[in-house]
């Protein structure tokens, strides 16, 4: 059943994939897009100096990342209220907490590996290479579940406001600052102890995360 | 507070019309029984599944009518697709996205969803509402053939409903004055 679960959730985040589906558009690209956007428009900014860029170019790449992670949260667990999935889905036993957990992981699906991916034009574009190449990539690989899961709680939150995709982006940057502290301040002081501490945090919060967006759901209910 | 001092109980086979006027508390006394919001004092009890239909069916606006359905087919192990969607006139509509069907339409893909599930309890929201008259009396029938078997029915509409021995609860008998709250 989870299986299920995942599976259709999947499909409303890569509507392309979803085989039956008639059109959703680009949702799932669209944060990759963003964010390979963003690593392009940097040296045209700050200017093709490779020195800068290098010595720069980690901590564009997880302030794009995390601008990214905020682009679906609007249409993460709104829609579903509205649509009342999660309704039929308790009067079938599941609880909130499984159903949030398994939304996270959907979440976290769609935008982390693909950011990973996306890492490497990005990188290319921004002058990194080796050593800080491999620091970008695995805090990502840390750092983004924490993102997923940290999006996750705040979609919850605002699931039943109006203003609710505004205001999300608002609240997830000052809760991401850990994770962005550690994540690109392991690229400047060439250190992978701090990745430790970012895939700590990102434990933390996923562990956190399905019981709080869980209470937030079942609150607006 | 909407309604107090509201006692009922349905045993298996018995059907429920629940009548009031709009915002007496109709839906709300059904997502209370459903478990999906909790009294202020007392408590409901359901034994056996639980099969809900509102205006909100849950069926995904992007995805195709057969497709949306499927899902919920699948998690209730439905195996007798194709006899549902016959029944409930919509074989032609599968590959139709959702966000396409009208309000009617809308209504019979709710309908099928719910007889999918093959709940004990069915607990419907305005099922009438927006369906022209042949579909009308395709609930009524649904509804007695479910009972017929044992099943429970307890249906909030503002249409008569033509259904054996239908009880009713007018949720106007319950509603608290407004002296007691001020």
């Amino acid at each position: 059943m989870i299986a299920r679960l995942l599976k259709r959730d999947l499909a409303q985040f890569f509507p392309f994939a979803g085989g039956a589906n008639a059109g959703g558009g680009a949702g799932a690209a669209l944060p990759v897009i963003f964010f390979v956007a963003v690593a392009m428009l940097y040296p045209f900014a700050v200017g093709p100096d490779v020195n800068t860029l290098a010595r720069t170019g980690g901590g564009v790449v997880w302030i794009a990342a995390l601008l990214a992670a905020i682009l679906p949260l609007d249409r993460l667990v709104a829609r579903d209220i509205e649509l009342g999935h999660f309704d039929q889905l308790r009067l079938r036993g599941v609880t909130e907490e499984v159903m949030m957990a398994v939304r996270m992981l959907a979440h976290w699906i769609s935008f982390g590996p693909p950011l990973i991916i996306a890492a490497f034009p990005a990188a290319a574009l921004l002058q990194l290479e080796g050593p800080s190449l491999h620091l970008v990539l695995i805090g990502l690989l840390a750092g983004t579940p924490g993102l997923a899961a940290i999006g996750l709680i705040i979609a919850a939150l605002t699931a039943s406001l109006r203003a609710g995709a505004a205001l999300s982006g608002l609240l997830l940057i000052p809760l991401a600052l850990p994770i962005l502290i550690f994540g690109a301040g392991a690229l400047a002081r060439q250190d992978q102890a701090s990745i430790g501490f970012v895939a700590a945090i990102s434990l933390g919060l996923v562990a956190l995360a399905p019981f709080a967006a869980g209470a937030a759901i079942r609150a607006v209910r | 507070m909407l309604f107090r001092r509201l006692s009922l109980e349905l045993g298996a086979g018995e059907v429920c019309h629940v009548t009031g006027a709009n915002g007496s508390g109709k839906t709300t006394l059904i997502r209370t029984l459903a478990g999906l919001s909790d009294p202020y004092a007392g408590e409901a009890l359901c034994e056996g599944s639980v099969g809900l239909l509102n205006e909100r069916i849950g069926l995904d606006p992007e995805q195709t009518l057969g497709g949306a359905l499927d899902f919920w087919f699948a998690l209730d192990g439905c195996s007798d697709r194709m006899a549902v969607l016959e029944r409930l006139r919509l074989s032609e509509l599968v590959d139709v996205p959702v966000r396409y069907l009208s309000t009617g339409q809308r209504k019979r893909a709710g309908l099928a969803r719910l007889l999918g599930q093959k709940a004990d309890i069915w607990l419907l929201d305005e099922p009438l509402s927006g369906l022209d008259t042949a579909s009308q009396a395709l609930v009524d029938e649904l509804v007695t053939q479910h009972c017929a078997g044992g099943g429970i029915a307890l249906i909030a509409s503002h249409q008569a409903l033509v259904v054996p021995d239908l009880r009713t609860l007018a949720i106007e008998d319950f509603v608290v004055p407004p002296e007691v709250l001020s």
